[in-house]
């Protein structure tokens, strides 16, 4: 008010400047949106200043491998490119098993770039690239709040997931990982799907039908949307709210997003095969007979005719339907459903048949912890935002419920599942949050504006703020004053959270370490590239390196040197067979490393630092996945009484297999920590059991400077005298 | 006809860069002025020869000396096992003169390792060769020899008369009348854990950009050139006595930056490395850089180094041309590059390139293309192999470039964004759709046609507003001045005020009520204009009951009472028509 009267006292031509409400609202709605964009992007840079522009984890290190051989080679190479570098022998068909989304925008971004003459390093786009499409993903959000509620929902839906933590934990600069763009691709797909029933138009659903394309190119999650939309279809039919809109809708973007996904090579022809993609078919051809149904209805008017002509239609359908799908499956043209799959299903299933799934620590179901930790104040506004959207109930929050409440049980399930939760929760509550502070103002506003007209003789004022307060409570606008406040504070608060979480937990690469040191300094553990980079520079160009699978991709892209398991855990013999010679003793091993080609062997540890996710602890699973292949090799006889030990009252197995070997050759020499006998292992917390390592096949190669990393030479066979 | 008549040899051994220092005293005794004096070396050492510089002094010993210039010549009847060098004196020496001839000659790869591979815990054994006598084309009166060593052990050396070894110094000599090529091989096997860091191949790219730095970026590729580790590496044996087990290994390098070095930086392929050191002062920026693991025979690293430097000290005009200059090799200490490339890449537009370094070597010219670049950056690509410390010399890359060229990218960016923002403003200014019949699209045109004229209708009814407030006000200064005539001149502005802007309004309504898309805000539209007329009315008749009591001098109680239900009217009338003012900007 103050500022209009201020520029009411302007002289003509620059009040003519004074923009009208609307043009106002806009230009804050705009500014807002511009904020967000960048807050979106800015957060994710915490890993960039606190250690440096560099790719993260393990899995971003292959895309970024990817990406900078379709940079270099071009888009039909990429496309027939065989691995030799990775499954030795075996070597990958890298082209037909990836999802191509990330690196083709990664390196589209640095095309694009470059023909703008910015000489920017592939490096640099790969770093950001994840960033920049949370920014975007804030955009959609916002599209998206708009839609299913109105642009102040869409506005605080921008700001919460721009700085969710759910979301930035997969990210930050540098994770480049599939994760970075498919959210921004599953959001877009959700919004331009809802857009498409909310319109009925068919431009809507093709472009929902291209979201989903690229959903499919980008991350194997796309599973989610070629479910979740035939259940939301399902859900309309049944609650009665079946519309020409959704018909067009869904059997566009149907019948064009199958023809596009069967252009990725890596998902081929399973929206027709396979029994994941199944569902969607079958809400497909049921649209078809719902709406054949409801033409011959329109055509009979008669109730008695038609309801002998639906019991008719009915059992043939649903005949031709259970037949198909038998005979399908039974020929086996119809996959089953796979193993990660049914973990989703059922928590339990992966524990007990998988042991590789269920070896990823990310795979987990979800602690209530991370939930909080990773949603904050989230998830109270998850339950209010469902309330307004039952209140409110149209075509659009239908569809964010069922969205919501489905990712929602996923995150429940597996902790990196939260991911995809994150967009709905952001947006259900962003409509409690935006519904509530929007009722709170409006009763502030039409509170303080009746004292505030007739402010101009007391006497009247009396008699108007009589006629208000008789419609409401007592004390409301104090109470929605204290309300408001309380949502400020909680909103901030949230916004101190994850920046908090942000900077603390999920700006770490992960590969290198860093700690506080005695004087409070920071020291820096950079293993991980010291040995990757000796690797690459001292050991013969065609070297085959065994280690764990973890390490797989790290080492091809850093060391570029050939490994025999990598991240992509497609072979599960291969990696039992890594696993079998790291559990068995060294003569054994030996023998298995020989008709591998083995020339080194890399294993992580520990000891010396307290670094904690090293081999020894990944070590039962070792066993485990390869006991699963190979009998030979029994679980129980690395543990004693069921307990995992290495100290003196460890299993003699366990004592003498390659990999308590490798990690504590010589390490009985070492005093790690001051008033403890040497030998004493910082992670375990106890003093090793076995001292006395000789090795008799292998020789100590290199060891990094914090012992993280230990890498060993296989001895050329002896001659044969 | 010329004599040496004293020769003193020094050869420094303690790095793996061999520095032979030759002081010669020379006499014409022959009739005739000479002007070259001839050095000649086996082919063996002329092949490793990385530099030799010559220094002449006539008559007087601590005279002023100059560099003589040496080339390489091949004169008749001398064996073919020897390669000859020739320097040309200042002024031809005439006969029975002396000159005083300093040489510098520098040998790479001489000290070879001896055994060729050790283990972790071994010294490093290496081996070097040379002539115990001064070879020479001329005969030599006296010569003296001395090799200073590392320190540490001395395996082996080759014993002639006159030999000696104290501390870390080998003596040969002194000799006195050898005849013409006179040569006496020696050998010395030692003990030298000194750094061999030879580097395979640096890229050295100087960039200059006038907006007032040299960007300097050196890649690295780094290799121990000594004996080669054999068997294992072990980290507790190196970690616990890294001068015992390893000693053979390096772990650091140091490079002398120029002063007022910043923005520095250390890094590889993948990634930065966090382990170097920086102390500068005003002399000198000294960087410590620690590869990310000791070096050990034969293993190898690459890293680059990067930092800026200011303009300033190192480009300069002279007569209309800017010239660069800037030393040559690489600013780490004792290293032997194996093929150095100096790449000066210089801004783009510049011209007239004209090169000068005080030693042959290969150029070429290439561009470059970094950011905002059409035609590129030209670049001066200079390549020399065994490069040594003693080729940081200055050198000076000529170029021709116009200040105004500096804005051209600035401009281009200015350029960019303009039309960026200029499109964006077309874009929302003009109409694009194809179908300008399609009931949409009228619909569209009508629906922005209702609502220019609900916000025109919005700011008449915001200046009737503004009106009242006039009158309240009026009846304010009256209640304190009592001025009734000004009170009702206000009256009757605000009057023809209220008279104009009904006028205005009666259009725009006729015009909303025809259209087809008022149908919802119509009614909201029509209650508004009632409500504002009746307001007015109620407004107008209370100011005018006010001003009839105030002629009348009434007391303030009676006027209040007077007026109370009027103004409780206004109050509410006031608050509706708000209300509704607000609904219809809401649409």
């Amino acid at each position: 008010m103050a500022a209009a009267t201020a520029l009411d006292s302007l002289p003509a031509p620059l009040r003519s400047l004074r923009l009208k409400t609307k043009q106002q609202e806009l230009l804050l709605r705009v500014s807002a949106l511009a904020l967000i964009y960048v807050l979106a992007f800015v957060v994710r840079l915490f890993s960039v200043l606190r250690y440096e522009s560099m790719i993260h984890e393990f899995d971003p290190y292959f895309n970024y491998r990817t990406t900078l051989f379709l940079s270099d080679h071009g888009f039909s190479e990429f496309w027939n490119w065989f691995d030799f570098e990775s499954w030795y022998p075996l070597g990958r068909v890298v082209g037909g098993t990836l999802f191509p989304g990330l690196m083709v925008t990664a390196a589209l971004l640095h095309r694009l770039l470059r023909a703008l003459s910015l000489a920017v390093h592939i490096r640099e786009v790969c770093v950001l690239t994840a960033p920049f499409f949370a920014a975007n993903t804030t955009l959609v959000a916002y599209a998206f709040g708009r839609e299913i509620w109105d642009s102040g929902a869409g506005l605080v839906a921008a700001a919460l997931i721009a700085v969710c933590p759910g979301y930035i934990s997969r990210s930050v600069a540098g994770s480049y990982d599939n994760e970075g763009v498919a959210i921004f691709a599953l959001l877009l797909t959700f919004y331009l799907f809802v857009r498409a029933v909310n319109t009925g138009s068919l431009a809507w659903s093709l472009a929902s039908a291209f979201g989903y394309f690229y959903m499919v190119s980008a991350w194997g999650g796309y599973v989610f949307i070629i479910n979740l939309l035939p259940l939301y279809v399902l859900v309309l039919l049944v609650t009665g709210r079946y519309s020409q809109r959704l018909y067009v809708a869904y059997n566009s973007t149907y019948v064009l997003g199958m023809l596009l996904a069967m252009q990725i090579r890596f998902v081929g022809f399973q929206h027709v095969q396979s029994g994941e993609h199944m569902a969607a078919m079958g809400v497909f051809f049921l649209l078809q007979v719902f709406f054949f149904l409801d033409w011959v209805k329109y055509l009979l008017n008669d109730a008695k005719l038609f309801k002998s002509f639906l019991r008719i239609t009915l059992t043939c359908v649903i005949t031709v339907g259970t037949l198909a799908l038998g005979i399908g499956t039974a020929s086996g043209y119809i996959s089953p459903w796979t193993g990660r799959f049914y973990s989703l299903l059922d928590p339990t299933y992966a524990k007990d048949h998988i042991p590789i799934i269920a070896s990823v620590s990310e795979h987990q179901p979800t602690a209530w912890s991370s939930f909080m930790f990773d949603f904050h104040i989230l998830l109270f506004l998850f339950p209010a935002g469902l309330y307004f959207c039952f209140k409110r109930l149209s075509d659009a929050t239908i569809f964010i419920v069922m969205y919501g409440l489905t990712s929602m049980y996923f995150a429940g399930v597996m902790v990196r599942l939260i991911l995809v939760a994150a967009p709905a929760v952001c947006l259900i509550s962003a409509i409690a949050a935006s519904a509530t502070i929007k009722n709170l103002t409006t009763l502030i506003r039409t509170k303080s504006k009746s004292p505030q007209t007739v402010s101009g003789k007391s006497s009247g004022s009396k008699a108007a703020a009589k006629g208000a307060v008789d419609q409401s409570l007592p004390f409301q606008q104090n109470v929605a004053i204290a309300l408001l406040l309380g949502a400020f504070y909680l909103l901030s608060r949230y916004a101190v959270h994850c920046t908090w979480v942000t900077s603390e937990a999920y700006s770490s690469p992960s590969i290198v370490l860093a700690a506080r040191g005695h004087n409070g300094g920071r020291v820096i553990f950079d293993d991980y590239r010291e040995a990757y980079y000796w690797l690459r520079q001292n050991t013969p160009s065609d070297a085959k390196i065994m280690s764990w699978w973890d390490y797989g991709y790290q080492i091809t892209a850093m060391g570029n040197r050939t490994v025999i398991v990598d991240n992509n855990t497609w072979n599960n013999t291969h990696i039992a067979t890594v696993g079998r010679a790291m559990s068995s003793y060294e003569d054994e091993a030996y023998e298995i490393m020989q008709s591998l080609d083995v020339n080194y062997v890399l294993v992580v540890f520990g000891g010396v630092t307290g670094y904690s996710s090293d081999d020894i602890n990944k070590f039962l699973w070792m066993v485990r996945i390869g006991g699963g292949v190979f009998p030979v090799i029994k679980e129980p006889d690395y543990l004693v009484n069921g307990e995992y030990r290495v100290d003196k009252g460890a299993a003699p197995k366990m004592l003498n297999c390659l990999m308590y070997k490798l990690c504590y050759y010589r390490f009985g020499e070492l005093t790690t920590e001051y008033g403890k006998p040497p030998g004493y292992d910082r992670v375990r917390g106890v003093e090793i059991g076995n001292k006395d390592i000789k090795l008799e096949y292998l020789e100590e190669a290199f060891t990094t400077s914090n012992w993280i990393v230990r890498i060993y030479k296989v001895k050329p066979p002896k001659n044969r005298s | 006809d010329l004599v040496v008549t004293r020769a003193d040899r020094k050869v420094d051994l303690t790095s793996h860069i061999v520095r032979v220092l030759t002081s010669l005293k020379v006499e014409n005794s022959g009739p005739e002025a000479v002007s070259q004096f001839l050095l000649a070396f086996p082919n063996v050492q002329a092949k490793n020869l990385a530099a030799i510089r010559a220094f002449g002094t006539e008559e007087k010993v601590k005279g002023p000396s100059m560099v003589l210039p040496i080339e390489v010549v091949q004169p008749s009847g001398v064996p073919p096992e020897l390669t000859f060098f020739s320097a040309s004196l200042s002024k031809p020496l005439e006969k029975g003169k002396t000159l005083h001839l300093d040489v510098l000659t520098v040998f790479t790869h001489s000290v070879q390792p001896f055994p060729e591979e050790i283990t972790q815990a071994e010294s490093q054994l290496v081996v070097y060769q040379d002539s115990a006598q001064y070879l020479s084309p001329y005969p030599v009166k006296v010569q003296t020899l001395s090799i200073r060593l590392p320190g540490g052990r001395v395996e082996s050396y080759t014993k002639y008369p006159n030999t000696k070894l104290a501390e870390s110094e080998l003596k040969y000599g002194p000799y006195e009348d050898l005849p013409p090529f006179s040569y006496s091989p020696m050998v010395v096997h030692y003990e030298n854990n000194n750094p061999f860091a030879v580097a395979k191949e640096v890229i050295r790219e100087i960039e200059i950009s006038h907006w007032g730095n040299v960007q300097i970026t050196e890649h690295y590729n780094i290799a121990h050139g000594g004996a080669k580790l054999k068997g294992e590496f072990s980290r507790i044996d190196y970690q616990s006595r890294p001068y015992i087990r390893g000693v053979s290994s390096f772990r650091h390098l140091i490079a002398r930056l120029p002063p007022r070095a910043h923005s520095i930086y250390y890094r590889d392929e993948i990634g930065n490395i966090s382990t170097s050191h920086l102390w500068s002062d005003s002399k000198k920026t000294q960087l410590e850089v620690e590869p990310r693991f000791p070096l050990f025979g034969g293993w190898q690293t690459t890293f680059t180094i990067g930092y800026g430097l200011p303009l300033q000290d190192f480009v300069f005009n002279s007569d209309g041309k800017r010239f660069l200059n800037i030393t040559f090799g690489s600013p780490v200490e004792e290293i032997l590059i194996e093929k150095l490339i100096v790449k000066v890449v210089l801004p783009e537009g510049s011209k007239d390139i004209d090169i000068s370094v005080p030693f042959p070597t290969k150029q070429e010219q290439e561009v470059k293309y970094s950011h905002l670049d059409i035609s590129g950056r030209p670049v001066v690509v200079l390549e020399k192999l065994d490069v040594i410390p003693e080729h940081n010399l200055y050198f000076q890359v000529y170029y021709r470039f116009n200040n105004i060229s500096l804005l051209r990218e600035p401009m281009m960016l200015i350029t960019g964004f303009f039309l960026l923002f200029m499109a964006c403003i077309v874009y929302m200014r003009t109409d694009m759709s194809i179908s300008k019949n399609s009931p949409s699209y009228l619909a569209k045109v009508q629906w922005d046609e209702v609502q220019s004229i609900i916000q025109q209708i919005q700011a008449i009814f915001n200046q009737c507003l503004a009106a009242h407030d006039k009158l309240e006000t009026s009846l304010h200064e009256l209640s304190r001045s009592g001025d009734v005539k000004s009170c009702k001149v206000a009256r009757k502005t605000a009057d023809a005020q209220f008279k104009e802007l009904a006028k205005e309004l009666k259009p725009l309504l006729t015009s909303l009520q025809s259209s087809s898309q008022s149908y919802q805000i119509w009614p909201k539209v029509e209650e508004l204009v009632a409500k504002e007329r009746e307001l007015q009315d109620k407004l107008m008749t209370r100011h005018s009951t006010v001003v009839d009591s105030f002629e009348k001098k009434l007391r303030g109680q009676d006027v209040e009472n007077r007026i109370a239900a009027q103004q409780q009217k206004v109050a509410a009338l006031r608050q509706e028509v708000e209300s509704l003012l607000e609904y219809i900007s809401e649409i």
